[in-house]
């Protein structure tokens, strides 16, 4: 049976396939993103969910090729429209970044410049790709910082970063980004360290200038609200490796990766209460870089593990709906409980 | 009903500002500004509330981690602030805390049995002869093995590091624990993991927890009763159930509703309410009902009057909130602006 | 802005008072009697004694410190024991070559230092870095007086390569270019050497943050997210460190000056002390820490200049 690669989306504007990173430590490879494969349908919102390490962050740099050493993409495809970004040169590579494809970082505190004013920051994005002149792309800014909801933007586009609140500062991020009308844009943790109430504003923000713009968008986070809310598929990952993709509808009525299912249980939800009741927990943690296990890299904390999964890796195998599983239950070859139902144990 | 273990009265906690040409202290961070609750024995209050509310200042002054500007505290039917500083030492015993980054406050140079060592050293409560039976059994109670004593912090994940700081508290026999933003840093299913054993031990040693988080579903399933604090100060406190399923005051409600709910079906779809602006500096904190320059129910009355906490026949005993329209907002006779 | 200048100079004030109070205290310092050692050594009584009042040595210490402190604020600074010209005279005269000594230098291991540290920095780990970073030991632990011979050695007195006689630099005085370069080159080396490794390290830090990730997620070009993104922020530290530097610098004129026989003030001062002309040491050394302490407004003022997290008032 051959690992899939194709995957059923109509009109994708970014195909990931068989993606790997690698990080060159002294003592051993970190393989950080291990073979992962999605498709960003073109106007939708993909969201990547995963634990920390799991390797969302390497995979999103990946696309933008600003893996630096002692990283490396090793293998794989990256298809934007049609062509893969990883055959490009380093120069068409710049034309593509911050223009076509724009990226959002999980630390607004950290991720503009101290030295330069919101406005200078965000005028090179026009002045690179679009060939302004300062001035024009200094109006172009404020007009920007408009969009983006930013009270009287003439006065801020001229303020330091430090002058800024977390939101607000992320809110010029998000300016930076869509400057050039990117025609995906992929937000990394674009509101974890933000409050919720923050939170919610700049998700609205989002929601709207995706509405507005037409873009597509990957949404990396780990929190499956977030998901819910905002993303029409996802893609679950695990140690390097995307172990569901579904639409958002099945990925939480019906998800099918033990580790998903285990994912949703052990989350405690402010408008459900449990009463005296324990969460249910994945036991364990993820093993060490240097201690992967040689089957399904779950195997060590899934309950459902039976001899196959210590020996072998199951491939991510597409269903009629599309939707993409790596385990072994959904195959022929599964030699553990026949009636198994990973699903069982849901609470909600 | 269980007895008061912790009473907080008034407390305030005022940081300085340094500044102008001398140096001189130019303003204050009101950071803490008139806080009063209690806290149950075996019981565990939350408080929770955005960055910069004052959740860890309140945490940290009663600890007297800083002293406190004014206020009370009553632990065990003693005054905490009127201790000498050696007395307080000796009193830490009975009142632990966890951190959010428990590497950051242990001693990466020591190893786990030399922590816990170090802790049942410092107050003594342990003899000599028995601490490594002590440690082994803590160890286990936090279910990291016994074998895992002798190594060092580096080498656990971070869960495994939440424990160790949870053995070392536990290690004193203390009454109280506060954990300050202990499970933020996890992730969920390690989250979940050491949530289940804080539950756990709480059963088994009945300890009581103050716990400060911003996580609400974390706080829904582990407290029995809610702080709810904006910027300084207490807006709305009361039992789990009723601050979730009937808050009332109208920054409880928005912060209940701007949280993400992992399912893109909800039976009943929540209305969303978003909160225009960010959280006003708390040096120069607004006037009146501190909430008003957010709130979207808020009247000139709210720029003045500073509302108090209190509770509505409807509301459930001991639920309170601070705000002057809480009854005409639940009657639906005052509406929101937007 | 302002504010913080004016205030950045009212906190001079205690440092200058130490200053002239560690200046003042010199005079009572040296192991004997100041009188007698001023005096000479075959000074009979009566003259010591002249010598013991003119100095003011006769009166209660508070004193003589106020009368010291009243001559320094008019500029009188006492007589040359040698010349018997005022001091104030004496050190103005010789200043020019030495701070001309002193500034260029400085430019010149600001220039190399910043670009040897960039260089090493952008390619951390690599060979080029590894021999910036040696050189740069060596640059460091090189004796100010041995390299400065070394230097006449070869560019002054000049050997001769197929044919070509290599002293192209005078070997002393100061003034035209010639006689300048080899003094630069001396007391800049181990400066630039400081510069080169702060640099480095600062730069590595930076590179590092997120704000470069941004640049360069933004489609930035590499050498302009290095000069424009990640240099201005390296230079912050640095700038710190050139100021101290600047102190280490003025120490090291005095024997560069006395390598390349420059007039400065640094060879006045070695002279003088040689010569036990006391008023004169003293009045040098007030100097020096006067400018020592004048360009660490500089560099303050340039610090918060470039430092943009830093409230000014
Ligand atoms: N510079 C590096 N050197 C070695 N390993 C690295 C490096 N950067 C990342 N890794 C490893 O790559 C893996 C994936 O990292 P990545 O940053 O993509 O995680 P993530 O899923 O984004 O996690 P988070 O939720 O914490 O942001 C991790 O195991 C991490 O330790
Ligand atoms: N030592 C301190 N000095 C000055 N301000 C402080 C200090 N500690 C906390 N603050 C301020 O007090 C406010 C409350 O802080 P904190 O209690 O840490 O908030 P949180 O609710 O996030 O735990 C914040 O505005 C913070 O900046
Ligand atoms: S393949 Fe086996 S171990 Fe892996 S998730 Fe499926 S059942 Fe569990
Ligand atoms: S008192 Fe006024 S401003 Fe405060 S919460 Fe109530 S309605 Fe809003
Ligand atoms: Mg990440
Ligand atoms: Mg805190």
């Amino acid at each position: 049976m051959a690992e899939t690669t194709d995957i059923l989306v109509e009109e994708p504007i970014l195909e990931v396939r068989n993606l790997q990173t690698s990080f060159f430590t002294e003592k051993f490879e970190v393989k950080a993103v291990d073979g992962v494969n999605f498709a960003v349908p073109k106007g939708k919102t993909l969201g990547i969910v995963g634990e920390s390490g799991s390797g969302k962050s390497i995979t999103s740099l990946s696309i933008l090729r600003l893996i630096k050493n002692p990283g490396k993409i090793k293998g794989g495809e990256i298809i934007f429209k049609g062509e893969n970004l990883l055959d490009k040169t380093e120069s068409q590579m710049r034309q593509i970044r911050g223009n076509e494809i724009s990226m959002i970082f999980q630390e607004p505190m950290t991720s503009l410049n101290p030295v330069y004013t919101v406005g200078q920051q965000i005028s090179e994005a026009f002045i690179i790709h679009q060939n302004m002149s300062k001035k024009e792309a200094m109006l172009r800014s404020v007009e920007m910082l408009e969009l983006v909801g930013i009270p009287s933007p003439k006065q801020r586009v001229k303020q330091y970063p430090h002058e800024l609140s977390g939101g607000m500062r992320q809110r010029v991020m998000i300016a930076m980004a869509l400057a050039c009308d990117p025609e995906l844009l992929i937000a990394d943790e674009p509101t974890t360290a933000l409050d919720v109430t923050i939170q919610a504003q700049i998700l609205e923000l989002m929601e709207e200038l995706q509405d507005r713009l037409g873009m597509s968008t990957i949404m990396i986070t780990h929190d499956l609200g977030v998901v819910a809310e905002t993303c029409d598929y996802v893609a679950v990952m695990y140690m390097g490796k995307v172990v569901e993709y579904a639409t958002v509808k099945d990925l939480f009525k019906n998800p099918k990766h033990p580790y998903t299912v285990g994912l949703l249980n052990s989350l405690p939800r402010h408008d459900i209460d449990l009463g005296e009741e324990d969460l249910t927990v994945i036991q364990g943690s993820v093993p060490a870089p240097d201690q992967i296990p040689e089957g399904c890299r779950f195997a060590p904390r899934c309950p459902f593990a039976s001899d196959i999964c210590q020996e072998r890796l199951p491939h991510l195998e597409q269903s009629e709906d599309g939707n993409q599983i790596r385990c072994w239950i959904y195959t022929d070859e599964w030699d553990g409980d026949p009636e198994v139902n990973v699903n069982g144990k849901r609470t909600s | 009903m269980a007895k008061e273990l912790l009473k907080v009265k008034d407390l305030k906690q005022y940081f300085p500002i340094k500044g102008g040409m001398l140096g001189r202290t130019v303003n204050h961070v009101k950071a803490v500004d008139g806080v009063s609750f209690n806290v149950y024995e075996g019981e565990t209050v939350s408080v929770v509330g955005e960055s910069g509310c004052g959740k860890s200042t309140t945490g940290r002054a009663i600890l007297r981690l800083d002293e406190p500007t004014s206020g009370e505290v009553e632990f065990d039917g003693e005054d905490l602030l009127a201790l000498s500083k050696k007395k307080m030492r000796k009193k830490r015993k009975d009142l632990q805390v966890i951190f959010q980054d428990p590497y950051a406050s242990i001693n990466p140079r020591q190893t786990v049995r030399q922590i816990l060592e170090e802790a049942l050293d410092i107050q003594n409560v342990v003899p000599k002869a028995e601490r490594g039976k002590k440690i082994a059994e803590l160890m286990e109670t936090v279910g990291l093995g016994a074998h895992q004593a002798d190594r060092f912090p580096h080498e656990f994940s971070g869960g495994q590091r939440q424990r160790i700081g949870i053995a070392r508290a536990l290690s004193v026999d203390p009454k109280l624990i506060i954990a300050d933003e202990a499970v933020s840093a996890l992730d969920v299913s390690i989250q979940a993991q050491v949530i289940n054993l804080m539950k756990k031990l709480q059963r088994e040693f009945s300890l009581t927890y103050l716990f400060i988080a911003h996580d609400l579903g974390v706080v829904r399933h582990i407290s029995d009763r809610v702080i709810v604090m904006y910027l300084g100060k207490i807006v709305e406190i009361g039992d789990t159930n009723s601050i979730f399923d009937n808050p009332q005051h109208p920054y409880t409600k928005a912060l209940l509703s701007a949280i993400p709910v992992p399912d893109p079906e909800p039976e009943h779809k929540k209305e969303r309410v978003i909160l225009q602006g960010d959280v006003p500096s708390p040096i120069d904190p607004p006037t009146g009902c501190r909430f008003h320059t957010r709130c979207p129910f808020a009247t000139d009355k709210c720029k003045v009057d500073v509302p108090e906490l209190r509770s509505e026949d409807y509301m459930k005993e001991e639920h309170m909130a601070a705000c002057h329209y809480q009854k005409e907002i639940e009657a639906g006779t005052h509406t929101a602006k937007y | 802005m302002f504010t913080f200048i004016v205030r950045r100079i009212i906190q001079t004030i205690p440092v200058l008072i130490g200053v002239t109070i560690l200046t003042f205290s010199m005079m009572h310092l040296i192991p004997g009697d100041p009188a007698q050692i001023m005096a000479g050594e075959s000074a009979s009584p009566d003259q010591i004694e002249l010598m013991r009042d003119r100095l003011g040595l006769n009166d209660p210490l508070p004193v003589q410190y106020f009368d010291y402190i009243r001559g320094v604020v008019t500029g009188d600074l006492g007589n040359s024991i040698r010349s018997g010209r005022a001091v104030s005279n004496e050190v103005f005269l010789r200043l020019r070559p030495t701070i001309e000594l002193a500034v260029y230098s400085t430019i010149l291991s600001v220039f190399i230092g910043l670009i040897a540290g960039v260089f090493a920095a952008v390619r951390r780990g690599g060979l080029a870095d590894s021999f910036v970073m040696i050189v740069a030991l060596f640059g460091l632990s090189l004796p100010n007086f041995w390299l400065g011979l070394m230097l006449i050695q070869y560019l002054a007195i000049g050997i001769d390569i197929f044919g070509i006689n290599t002293g192209w630099f005078a070997a002393s005085g100061w003034g035209t270019w010639q006689q300048q370069v080899l003094p630069v080159l001396t007391l800049g080396t181990a400066g630039a050497a400081i510069i080169a490794r702060m640099t480095r390290s600062s730069m590595l830090e930076v590179i590092d943050q997120d704000y470069i990730r941004t640049a360069r997620a933004k489609g930035v070009k590499e050498r302009v997210v290095i000069y424009r993104h990640a240099l201005k922020n390296a230079m912050i530290p640095v700038v710190t460190v050139v100021g101290l530097q600047f102190g280490t610098l003025l120490g090291g004129a005095v024997l560069t000056e006395s390598v390349f026989a420059i007039n400065g003030l640094g060879r006045l001062m070695v002279d003088s002390i040689r010569a036990r002309d006391f008023p004169i040491v003293q009045g040098g050394v007030l100097i020096f820490a006067l400018l020592f302490v004048f360009v660490n407004i500089i560099v303050d003022v340039l610090y918060k200049f470039l430092n943009k997290r830093i409230d000014l008032n």
